[in-house]
């Protein structure tokens, strides 16, 4: 059964590293949704996460492929355990002065931001799993989407699971 | 030692050093020069120019392969750099631990375009375990001290080094390395207890068991260990392409070579066993064939030092993760003899009785087979064979009879041609003292057949044989076979006159057309000290049988004069 995964990826934080990791994906047929990269809580290593698609086999072959690479510290397959994973939006949607108010409260039931508005348009800052922006995002079409920007996801076990 | 200030190219070659290097193939370019410079009178270790880069690194490769040790090659930026690209893919597919170095512009220029600039590491990334781009002189020697460790542990591979040009330049402390920052990089050698004693159970319950042997073992240097195992369980004994050499090829448990031209009764017995135990192969689709359909009833046993090859193409009930030498050592421990498999042994005695390699010897005109077992016979398989890739590759891996481990070199996961005469030279420089026989086609000998030239200078005493069937051999036989005797483009006329070609070179050549003068010549051949090119005129309607089509399951074969 194909399910979607989200991995987390310590790595070396060395010229190349994303090439080596998404070359890998490319190369080996597996699929990438979405990939972060940032710091991580370690000087020196960065933290990516990655949402894929596939079954079981597909998942252990990309964990185990992850681990040849000698720039790779530590691969947590996040969706096997209690987590919260998070992106970021920026909607910039067509917003006649008459259509703001109602605009402004769909963000707000979404506890997004409105963070600037134009003479014809409004942009939307929403933060939350992938569920949440892509529900904000329906609601938002019929008033007109000029321009999208997804983060992509980052994710992190919760507690004490590791 | 005491600290020194010296060049970022002296400190390459001090490491190298420090590392047990002995012998290097390279070819200098405007990158390297600050290399080369350091090289000038330097003989501490060989360097040996090729004529082709490619020449080099498939150099670098044989001597790896023979050796056990890491094979260094070195190349300049650009066009000297994207040369090796075939022979890193080569060592990449057969786990070979290269280290090789390659130039690069200066590091200002990365990036622009600049005059004989490639991205080597990235062109590389999906061929090598690993890479650096050095950016500073003072990384040189932990890099240097990292690759090599790299590239000859765990499942071994090609390391590459790019060294921008500034860097070779750069002057800074020469500190040899003492450290390595490798926290990603724990390979497993030890194997998981629990695993060995359902190996061991899973032997006991079998009635029909194989094991399948590859590389790994040759590469471990597990190959005493492995004897010990099957010699225990009484456990036939099919050794991949690779794994040739691996387990003597006289012992009454082995059954030869499996997949596409493997024998009949390998091939049988891994369709009907119920355990096949796997030891350091990875189920290359030459090997299995059609994959649903491969060793249907059989409880699979996958030991190997790469995790990812377990389940990888071939569902594993029992994994062993772990260097195959430690692991058979630890198994030998524990197995008894597979004393429900008296009838299977029997079984197995009879299909290779029955079925043993065979063709249809002439004496008329000269069979490939023949020129083969007339090798094997007269060196009484002692030889070291390189091989190039084609029909002569899979008559050499079928007739001649190998028993010792690294005995043959052969380009098995890539298939590469123009690898078998480069290979041996390499082979040669770590064996000075040993036979080195490099087979090749009339296609592949054209590919690296420049470097004659090395070996003509540096005397090494390679007895180059070449199987002239007049044609790209294999490829004809696919085409008869699959393609309806449609023969496109495999005519090979135009090729030089080989003794010729050797003699420019200054290499004595010699030439064969019926079974007489092909042992006369070969016996000179022996005799000669030196190099020298063996040109066999084969019959060139010749197929390689058994053969599995593609798609086909390994217990489908034509058994074409085997029959
Ligand atoms: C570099 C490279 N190019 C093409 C091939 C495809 N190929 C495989 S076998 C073969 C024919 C080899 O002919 P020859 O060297 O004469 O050997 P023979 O099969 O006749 O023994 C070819 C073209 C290859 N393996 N490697």
């Amino acid at each position: 059964m194909t399910t979607k995964h989200a991995i987390a990826i310590l790595v070396n934080d060395q010229p190349g590293v994303l090439q080596r990791v998404s070359g890998l994906f490319g190369r080996r047929g597996f699929n990438i949704e979405s990939i972060t990269v940032g710091q991580s809580e370690e000087q020196g290593l960065s933290r990516m996460v990655i949402v894929t698609e596939g079954d079981d086999q597909t998942l252990e072959q990309i964990e185990k492929q992850l681990y040849k690479l000698i720039d790779v510290i530590k691969v947590v397959n996040l969706s096997s355990k209690p987590m919260v994973s998070r992106e970021l939006a920026l909607i910039k949607v067509k917003a006649e002065p008459a259509e703001r108010p109602e605009i402004k409260s769909l963000a707000d039931t979404f506890r997004a931001a409105v963070v600037d508005i134009g003479t014809r348009n409004m942009m939307i800052q929403v933060v939350g799993d992938t569920e949440k922006v892509d529900a904000l995002l329906e609601l938002l079409k019929p008033y007109g989407i000029q321009e999208l920007s997804r983060t992509g996801v980052t994710a992190m076990t919760r507690g004490n699971a590791l | 030692m005491k600290p020194e200030v010296i060049t970022g190219s002296e400190i390459l070659l001090r490491s190298l050093l420090l590392e047990g290097v002995e012998c290097v193939f390279g070819y200098p370019g405007g990158a390297v020069l600050y290399i080369y410079d350091a090289l000038y009178g330097f003989s501490d270790f060989r360097h040996l120019l090729t004529r082709h880069e490619q020449g080099a690194i498939h150099a670098a490769d044989g001597y790896a392969r023979a050796s056990g040790k890491v094979g260094v090659c070195i190349a300049t930026s650009g066009p000297g750099a994207t040369n090796l690209v075939t022979g890193i893919a080569t060592a990449y597919m057969d786990s070979v631990p290269l280290v090789v170095i390659t130039g690069n512009v200066i590091q200002s220029l990365i990036g622009t375009d600049a005059f004989q600039e490639a991205d080597i590491t990235g062109i590389t990334m999906p061929i090598t375990k690993h890479s650096y781009l050095v950016r500073d002189a003072k990384e040189l020697p932990r890099i240097i001290h990292e690759a090599f460790h790299i590239a000859n542990s765990g499942r071994k591979g090609p390391v590459l080094i790019d060294i921008p040009k500034d860097v070779s330049a750069a002057t800074t402390l020469f500190e040899p390395a003492k450290t390595m920052n490798l926290r990603g990089y724990n390979p497993t050698v030890a194997p998981n207890r629990l695993q060995l004693d359902k190996v061991a159970a899973a032997i006991q319950e079998a009635s029909r068991p194989v094991i399948l042997a590859g590389g790994g073992v040759v590469y471990s240097g597990g190959h005493e260990e492995l004897l010990q195992f099957a010699e225990t369980t009484e456990i036939p004994v099919t050794t991949t392409l690779l794994g040739l050499g691996g387990f003597p090829s006289g012992n009454r448990l082995w059954m030869g070579m499996p997949g596409m031209h493997g024998t009949y009764t390998a091939n049988n017995a891994i369709q009907q066993s119920d355990l096949l135990i796997c030891i350091g192969a990875r189920f290359d689709d030459r090997v299995t064939g059609k994959l649903d359909g491969f060793a249907p009833k059989a409880k699979i046993v996958h030991i190997d030092i790469d995790p990812a090859e377990i389940g990888k193409n071939i569902h594993t009930d029992i994994p062993v993760v772990g260097d195959v030498k430690t692991v058979l050592e630890q198994l030998n421990k524990l197995v008894k003899r597979a004393d429900q498999a008296d009838s299977w042994r029997d079984q197995i005695q009879q299909w290779k009785a029955e079925k043993p390699f065979k063709y249809k010897d002439s004496n008329d005109s000269l069979k490939p087979q023949w020129v083969i077992e007339m090798l094997n016979e007269t060196t009484h398989g002692e030889a070291i064979v390189t091989t190039d890739v084609g029909q002569h590759q899979m008559w050499a891996a079928q007739y001649y009879k190998f028993n010792q481990p690294r005995s043959l070199i052969t380009s098995g996961g890539l298939g590469t041609m123009g690898f078998g005469f480069p290979s041996a030279i390499g082979a040669q420089m770590a064996h000075p003292d040993r036979l080195v026989i490099s087979i090749n086609g009339d296609g592949g000998m054209q590919m690296c057949s420049q470097e004659l030239a090395i070996c003509a200078i540096n005397k090494i005493p390679v007895k180059i044989v070449v199987i002239n069937n007049q044609v790209l051999g294999m490829v004809r036989q696919w085409q008869e076979l699959i393609y309806d005797n449609r023969y496109s483009h495999i005519d090979l006329s135009g090729s030089p006159d080989f003794v010729k070609l050797a003699e420019a070179y200054g290499v004595k050549g010699l030439r064969a057309t019926n079974k007489e003068d092909a042992q006369e010549v070969w016996r000179e051949a022996l005799e000669t000290p030196g190099p020298v090119l063996v040109e066999f005129v084969v019959d060139k309607q010749e197929n390689v049988y058994p053969m599995v089509p593609q798609g086909s399951t390994i217990d489908q074969m034509l058994m074409g004069d085997c029959e």
